[in-house]
């Protein structure tokens, strides 16, 4: 082959640029602020038992979101989040009740107790991989709980009353936690987007891919680990502590208990790994079956798991990841496109940024 | 007439979107020994891969003895007579040479072949046999993958890159054995970067390039320079 | 003399702790593979055994025999039928399906069994103890778990070292490709090696339901004390677990022992915490990586 031939032959190229957000993104915008305008005034015109039923509804929201960032993008599958969930609520009662703070500030507060446990534990546990390391968040789980259960100061077995919320006035409390939960639901989605459009994000994306090809490219591993890490317990420990306002018991068990991996997982699964729509979606499906099924308690949950099992072997991408394949549909804008300036200066159909193709031992 | 052993027939590889393999077609008779040579990245391990199965064509046909053999697994072709030392050697680092040659039987045909005269070809492993095989240099764990695919009793040998990296002295003294096997009756197909050796054991050559067979021939018929273009695609 | 006592005591719930570890040890080293639902498995073992012995009303040894039957079939179909389409590059999958299989079993065993303790009845034997000297004697029980233990990891490294089948198994472990140029299908050698497992484990969740009381939540922290185990006594070795196994056992009963009822469960997590962050490859580990 003789190259000038081929250079004459060429057409010019399009301009193109790299862009995150298609005309569908900004509709999906106008469209979520809308919503959350809503949200934001049911208090306005719903009942309390409706509300207190919406806080759960946004912790499994926060929750997923964060499960899913430590699972699905960084590769940390973790059975042990309910560690920080507890350490969270106990931080709530320390805080509120011990310390004297205002509860709702000390909600917030609460999740750097869970970050102080999670902070040190991390390079213990970062030794272990794949399904050993899951194990190993959750022993950290139970020393927690046995320790929170054994000491008499945190009111070992039985648990405590948080009376700083308590003390509150009814509508304040049951509206102010509301709009906390709503606010906590709201900042994970808004840290996870934003997280994956940092560079963080883009390691992150190296490492859930193949951690030793990222690590030996110059992605610190251990670093971007570490931070998926403490912002999920922060998160956790933040949905522990609104918990523990809405229900203004603390117990050991109650809070320290796998169900909330349980819930967590199921909602991912069903949802969808590795985006942030899918848990949203998840965490939407999973309430709606809540609201009717949980009398049914022990069947609902065996019926969960076969469900999580079927779709976790045969539908991994979860719902959304249907969805995504059929229509093409994303939310969020947080990959880059690769976006050509034709003449009718539409958005082209976008190459998305393709995954590696399976790589074979060789060629 | 020579029975043809194998062929195949417009075969077509991908790995993901990528192909590796571009309608590649040829025929080996019994007894042969068939060279594949060409740069890295031509196709050549993929093709070995195919024939022995672990790799599956995406159009296309392996025929071994006439019969298409792609719906047989990779394990199910040792026992048909078909055996791959791949690239790299993979031996079993926590197994011992005797057990890594045991395992080459597990699956295989029952035959001439055993240890003892895998140790007979390979006089090298005889001292080693109680090793782990992970201690073992480069030559001496080429030398026992060499036995352990005789140790199934293939029909068929197929030998990817067995040269690489390895000392040139050692190099030699493989393909003295390889010599021995030539005469043996197996037919072979051997693939190797280093062009040198591997023409002065096989019957027939066939050069690699991008996934297609871009020259091919008896050594004697080829001149250097046509070799040397058809391998770089000049 | 007290301390000698507990420590023995330790020693022998160490075997049990092995004996539960034997089997995620093994199904780890041949397919790379952690099942979050091996101590459900055993649990639900300990509860067929109780619903044969109940309910058919044989005696205990050929419940323990036959349920040890069941538990090797449902392995072999339980891997070759869902576990090992979830095995491949993706390293999430196989945790979060045994987790939802964890789940399963729970839920299962509470509505059919109710979420009540029970206990399996052995007879004489769980109550007589041999006496060592004035203040230390030993239950024959607990022995005879412990020896268990001991002979069934004999066994084990003996197959794995001898036999046709237990070379495959080191090799699959080895290179799961060059195994199958061997002629070996990865797919059964899975099904059997999690079958293995899975009688392994039957057995030791019928000795558990013998030695204390169980319950249908009992399974998580069967699958807790048998990964402490593994992981203190290394990768790659069967006699490892046992000694972690008896690390395990014996941290927990001296801490039992120091500072009372609650605190033997969190010595007993501590040591593990101080042994992955000192000697994370454990004490006797044959491979390298994890």
């Amino acid at each position: 082959m003789s190259t000038p031939d081929v250079a004459k032959a060429a057409p010019a190229l399009p301009g193109f640029r790299i862009s995150r957000s298609t005309r569908m993104h900004k509709i999906v915008l106008v469209l979520s602020v809308a919503i959350i305008a809503v949200l934001a005034a049911v208090p306005l015109f719903a009942e309390n038992a409706f509300m207190r039923n919406m806080v759960t509804f946004f912790t499994l929201v926060a929750l997923a979101q964060m499960w899913n960032l430590l699972a699905g993008y960084a590769g940390l599958v973790s059975i042990g989040q309910q560690a920080y969930i507890g350490l969270g609520a106990y931080g709530l009662w320390l805080i509120g009740d011990v310390l004297g703070l205002n509860p709702f500030l000390a909600v917030f507060l609460a999740g750097l107790l869970a970050v102080a446990v999670a902070l040190p534990v991390a390079p213990l546990i970062f030794r272990l991989r794949g399904g050993y390391f899951s194990i190993g968040t959750w022993v950290i789980a139970e020393v927690v709980r046995l320790i929170v259960s054994n000491i008499q100061a945190t009111g070992g077995g039985s648990g405590k009353t948080v009376l700083s919320a308590a003390r509150l006035p009814i509508e304040t409390r049951i509206t102010g936690t509301y709009l906390l939960a709503l606010a906590v639901a709201l900042g994970a989605i808004l840290l996870v987007y934003f997280l994956l459009r940092s560079r963080t994000g883009l390691a992150l994306t190296a490492i859930r891919d193949n951690d030793i090809a990222a690590q030996s490219s110059g992605v610190n591993v251990f670093r971007s680990k570490l931070i998926v890490w403490v912002v999920a317990a922060y998160v956790c420990g933040v949905i522990g502590a609104v918990v523990a306002m809405n229900l203004l018991r603390i117990q050991p068990a109650a809070a320290f208990t796998i169900n909330w991996t349980a819930y967590a997982l199921f909602i991912v699964v069903i949802g969808g790994f590795g985006t942030i729509e899918g848990p949203i979606i998840g965490a939407v499906i999973y309430f709606a079956l809540l609201q009717s099924l949980s009398q049914y308690g022990t069947l609902y949950m065996l019926l969960l798991g076969i469900v999580a099992v079927i779709m976790a072997t045969v539908a991994p991408k979860g719902i959304w990841g249907f969805i995504v394949k059929k229509w093409d549909i994303h939310l969020f804008p947080v990959s880059r496109r690769l976006v050509l300036d034709t003449p009718a200066d539409q958005d082209v159909k976008p190459a998305e940024k393709p995954g590696p193709a399976p790589m074979a031992e060789s060629v | 007439m020579t029975d043809v052993v194998l062929e195949l027939q417009d075969v077509d590889v991908f790995y993901g979107d990528f192909q590796a393999l571009f309608k590649v077609s040829f025929q080996v008779e019994d007894g042969m020994t068939f060279a594949f040579i060409g740069a890295n990245g031509g196709g050549k391990s993929t093709l070995l891969r195919t024939i022995a199965g672990l790799q599956r064509p995406t159009s296309g046909h392996v025929l071994f003895h006439g019969e298409p053999v792609d719906q047989y697994p990779a394990h199910t072709r040792v026992g048909m007579g078909i055996a791959l030392v791949p690239e790299g050697r993979r031996v079993f680092p926590s197994l011992t040479v005797r057990e890594n040659l045991l395992m080459g039987a597990y699956g295989g045909r029952k035959g001439d072949w055993n240890v003892d005269s895998v140790v007979e070809l390979f006089p090298l492993l005889k001292p080693l046999l109680k090793r782990g095989a992970g201690s073992l240099s480069g030559g001496e764990q080429q030398a026992m993958a060499i036995g352990r695919a005789l140790m199934s009793n293939p029909e068929l040998l197929l030998l990817d890159e067995v040269s690489l990296g390895l000392a040139p002295v050692v190099i030699k003294r493989i393909y003295e054995a390889m010599v021995q096997l030539v005469g043996s009756g197996h037919t072979i197909l051997v693939v190797e970067q280093d062009v040198g050796h591997v023409l002065t054991v096989s019957d027939y050559v066939a050069c690699f390039l991008e996934g297609r067979i871009s020259l091919e021939g008896k050594p004697a018929d080829l001149s250097s320079e046509a070799i040397t273009a058809a391998y770089f695609g000049m | 003399m007290v301390w000698a006592n507990v420590t023995v005591q330790g020693i022998l719930l160490g075997g049990l702790y092995a004996l539960f570890a034997t089997g995620l040890a093994l199904v780890f080293g041949v397919m790379r593979m952690v099942n979050l639902a091996h101590g459900d498995l055993g649990i639900l073992a300990a509860f067929i055994a109780l619903f044969i012995v109940q309910s058919l009303g044989l005696p205990l040894l050929w419940a323990t025999v036959l349920t040890i039957a069941i538990m090797f079939i449902l392995g072999y179909v339980l891997q070759r039928g869902l576990l090992n389409f979830t095995l491949g590059t993706d390293d999430t999958r196989p945790i979060v399906v045994t987790f939802g299989l964890s789940i399963i079993i729970q839920n299962a065993l509470i509505l059919k069994f109710s979420a009540d303790s029970q206990g399996l009845d052995a007879g004489k034997i769980e109550n007589i103890s041999i006496k060592i000297s004035n203040q230390m004697s030993i239950g024959w029980f607990p022995l005879i778990v412990f020896l268990t233990a001991v002979a069934v990891i004999a066994v084990l490294e003996l197959f794995l070292a001898r036999a046709k089948l237990g070379r495959a198994f080191r090799a699959t472990s080895d290179d799961r490709e060059a195994a199958e140029l061997m002629g070996i299908n990865n797919k059964h050698i899975y099904s059997l090696a999690m079958a293995i497992a899975l009688a392994i484990v039957a057995l030791a969740g019928v000795l558990l339901a013998i030695r204390t009381t169980f319950d249908p939540t009992q399974g998580g922290f069967r699958l807790i004390y048998a990964f402490e185990a593994v992981i203190m006594g290394g990768m790659g070795s069967m006699w490892g677990t046992l000694a972690g196994g008896i690390i395990l056992g014996v941290a927990q009963t001296l801490g039992t022992q120091a500072f009372g009822a609650g605190w033997g469960l969190v010595a007993g997590h501590l040591v593990f915490l101080t042994v992955l962050a000192v000697k994370p490859s454990g004490f006797f580990a044959k491979t390298v990586t994890a």
